[in-house]
C-alpha cells in the first residue's frame, strides 16, 4: 500500500499527465470522427439499399453485403484487416488514420440499421404526398424524411458513439496511441496496475457517463418534439 | 378533344384486380364524381392517373397526349398539370402551413418566394386560413388540415384537381367546410375529378356523374340521370340504397 502511495507523485508528473491527456484526445478524436464518418457513410448504405429498380439490383447486394459482413467480424478482426489493406497500398500509413478508417467501418454497419428503420418509420402517405408534389428522391428525403426521422434516429446514434468510446481501446492492438495503450505502457514502466487500469477505467466512465446520460435525455426530448406532439392550442 | 381521357385502364393491387378497362372522359370546367360501393375502384384510378399506383393496362390521355406511366419524366409532366387532395390531408408534419403550402412552388417550380408567398396568402384567405400560416398541422383541426391540404394543391395552379374522399375523415361537423370550399372551386370553373359518399353534395356540384362497381364503370351520365333514371340494375340498387338513408 505504501509504495502504491509512493507511486502517485511519479504517476502525475507532468510527462505522464501529457501524454494520457494526449490520448484522452485520441480516443475522443477517434470515436468522433469515426462515428461522424461512419454515420455519414450508413446514411449513404442506406440510400443505396432503397434504390428501386431492376438496375440497383447490384448496389443493393452490394450494400447489404456491406452491412452483414461488418456487422459479423469482430471490431479487431476489422481493424487488422483495415491495416493490412491499406500497407498494401501505402507503405507507413498514420495508424490514427487506420483507426478511423476501422471504426468508421463498423460503425456504418452498426448504424445503418437505426437509420433504415428511422426512415421506414414515416408513414408511406408522407412520400407519397411528397411524390405527388414531384419532389424527387433526394428532395423527399430532404425536405419530409430526414426532417421528421431525425428525433427518432440522433439518441441512438449519440448512444452507439458513446458506448464506442470503449471500443476504441481496441485500436491500441494495431498501435493507435489511445488511453488503454498508454495506460500498457505506464504499467510497463512499473506504476502498479491497478492503480494505471483503475485511473484509465475512472477517465472512461467520466468521458462516457455525461454523454450517455445526455443521449438518454435527448431522446427524452426529442419524443415529444414536433410530429409526435398531441394536439396542442392555437386553434 | 376531352381535357381528359381515360382509356381501358386496369390496375392490380398483387394478384387482386381492382380496375377493368375503365374508360372516362371530361372536358376542362367539368367536375366529374366517382362514386360506387368501397372498394369499388374509384380512388384507384385517381392514384393511377397521379403515377401512384402502376396501371397494368391501358392509360390516360391528356389533351390528347398520352402519359407514359413507365416515364419518369411523363410522369413529373402530368404531376405538373394534375394535383391531388388525400383522404387523410398527408400535410407535413414538419412544416408549418406556409411552408405545405408554398414548398413545391419554390423549390420545385423554382419560382419566386415571395411571388409564391403572396399567392400562399390569398390561397389560404380563400379557404379561410389567413390567420393560420404559422399553424403546424398538429395544430389545426381535420377541417383545417383538409382546407390546408386543398391550398397546398392549389398553389401548384393545377389544370385538374384531384379529390380523394376528402371529407370521409372528417367529424361530421367539420364536413361543410371543406365542402364549401369545393363548391367554392367549383364556382370557379376549376376541372376536378372527385371521388365522394357526399351524395347531396355530389349532386349538387358535379355535372358528370360516374358509378363504378367491381373496378369497372357501370354508368355515366349526369346527377338527374343516375340518381333519379338509373339504367343499370346495379346502379338503381346502389342508389335505392344511399338515398334510403
Amino acid at each position: 500500500m505504501e509504495s502504491f502511495l509512493n507511486q502517485i507523485p511519479a504517476f502525475f508528473s507532468a510527462g505522464n499527465v501529457t501524454l494520457l491527456a494526449e490520448a484522452v484526445g485520441v480516443t475522443i478524436a477517434l470515436t468522433f470522427f469515426g462515428c461522424l464518418v461512419g454515420f455519414t457513410s450508413a446514411f449513404l448504405i442506406v440510400m443505396a439499399r432503397q434504390t428501386p429498380g431492376r438496375w440497383a439490383i447490384p448496389l443493393r447486394g452490394a450494400a447489404i453485403l456491406f452491412v452483414e459482413l461488418f456487422r459479423r467480424v469482430p471490431f479487431l478482426v476489422t481493424s487488422y484487416l483495415v491495416l493490412f489493406s491499406i500497407v498494401i497500398v501505402i507503405k507507413n500509413p498514420s495508424l490514427f488514420i487506420v483507426g478511423l478508417v476501422s471504426i468508421a467501418i463498423y460503425a456504418t454497419a452498426f448504424t445503418s440499421d437505426i437509420i433504415r428503420g428511422g426512415f421506414e418509420s414515416i408513414p408511406r402517405q408522407q412520400i407519397e404526398a411528397a411524390q405527388t408534389l414531384n419532389f424527387g428522391r433526394w428532395r423527399t428525403m430532404l425536405y419530409v424524411v430526414i426532417p421528421q426521422s431525425w428525433p427518432v434516429i440522433l439518441p441512438p446514434l449519440i448512444i452507439f458513439m458513446v458506448a464506442f468510446v470503449k471500443d476504441t481501446s481496441l485500436v491500441g492492438y494495431i498501435g493507435v496511441f489511445e488511453l488503454a495503450f498508454r495506460g500498457k505502457e505506464l504499467n510497463n514502466q512499473g506504476f502498479s496496475g491497478i492503480f494505471v487500469y483503475g485511473f484509465i477505467a475512472l477517465i472512461y466512465f467520466c468521458l462516457s457517463f455525461p454523454l450517455m446520460r445526455f443521449g438518454y435525455w435527448l431522446e427524452k426530448r426529442l419524443a415529444t418534439s414536433r410530429g409526435q406532439e398531441s394536439q396542442r392550442e392555437l386553434r | 378533344m376531352p381535357h381528359l381521357e381515360v382509356k381501358n385502364l386496369s390496375a392490380s393491387y398483387g394478384n387482386l384486380q381492382v380496375l377493368h378497362d375503365v374508360n372516362l372522359s371530361f372536358e376542362k370546367g367539368e367536375v366529374v364524381a366517382l362514386i360506387g360501393p368501397s372498394g369499388s375502384g374509384k380512388s384507384t384510378i385517381l392514384r393511377v392517373l397521379m403515377g401512384l399506383t402502376p396501371c397494368t393496362g391501358g392509360g390516360a390521355v391528356l389533351d390528347g397526349r398520352p402519359i407514359d406511366y413507365r416515364s419518369a419524366a411523363s410522369v413529373r409532366a402530368a404531376r405538373d398539370r394534375m394535383a391531388i387532395v388525400f383522404q387523410q390531408y398527408n400535410l407535413f408534419q414538419n412544416m408549418d402551413v406556409m411552408r405545405n403550402v408554398t414548398i413545391a412552388p419554390i423549390k420545385i417550380k423554382r419560382r419566386a418566394r415571395t411571388e409564391v408567398e403572396a399567392e400562399a396568402v390569398k390561397i389560404l384567405a380563400r379557404v379561410g386560413l389567413a390567420e393560420k400560416g404559422r399553424a403546424y398541422p398538429d395544430q389545426l383541426s381535420g377541417g383545417q388540415q383538409q382546407r390546408v391540404a386543398i391550398a397546398r394543391a392549389l398553389a401548384l395552379k393545377p389544370e385538374i384537381l384531384l379529390l380523394d374522399e376528402v371529407t370521409s375523415a372528417l367529424d361530421p361537423e367539420l364536413v361543410n367546410e371543406v365542402l364549401d370550399t369545393i363548391r367554392g372551386l367549383a364556382k370557379d370553373g376549376m376541372t376536378m375529378l372527385i371521388v365522394s359518399h357526399e351524395m347531396a353534395f355530389v349532386r349538387e356540384v358535379a355535372s358528370k356523374v360516374v358509378m363504378m362497381d367491381k373496378g369497372r364503370v357501370v354508368e355515366v351520365g349526369t346527377p338527374a340521370d343516375i340518381f333519379e333514371r338509373p339504367q343499370t340494375d346495379r346502379a338503381r340498387e346502389f342508389v335505392g340504397k344511399i338515398l334510403r338513408h
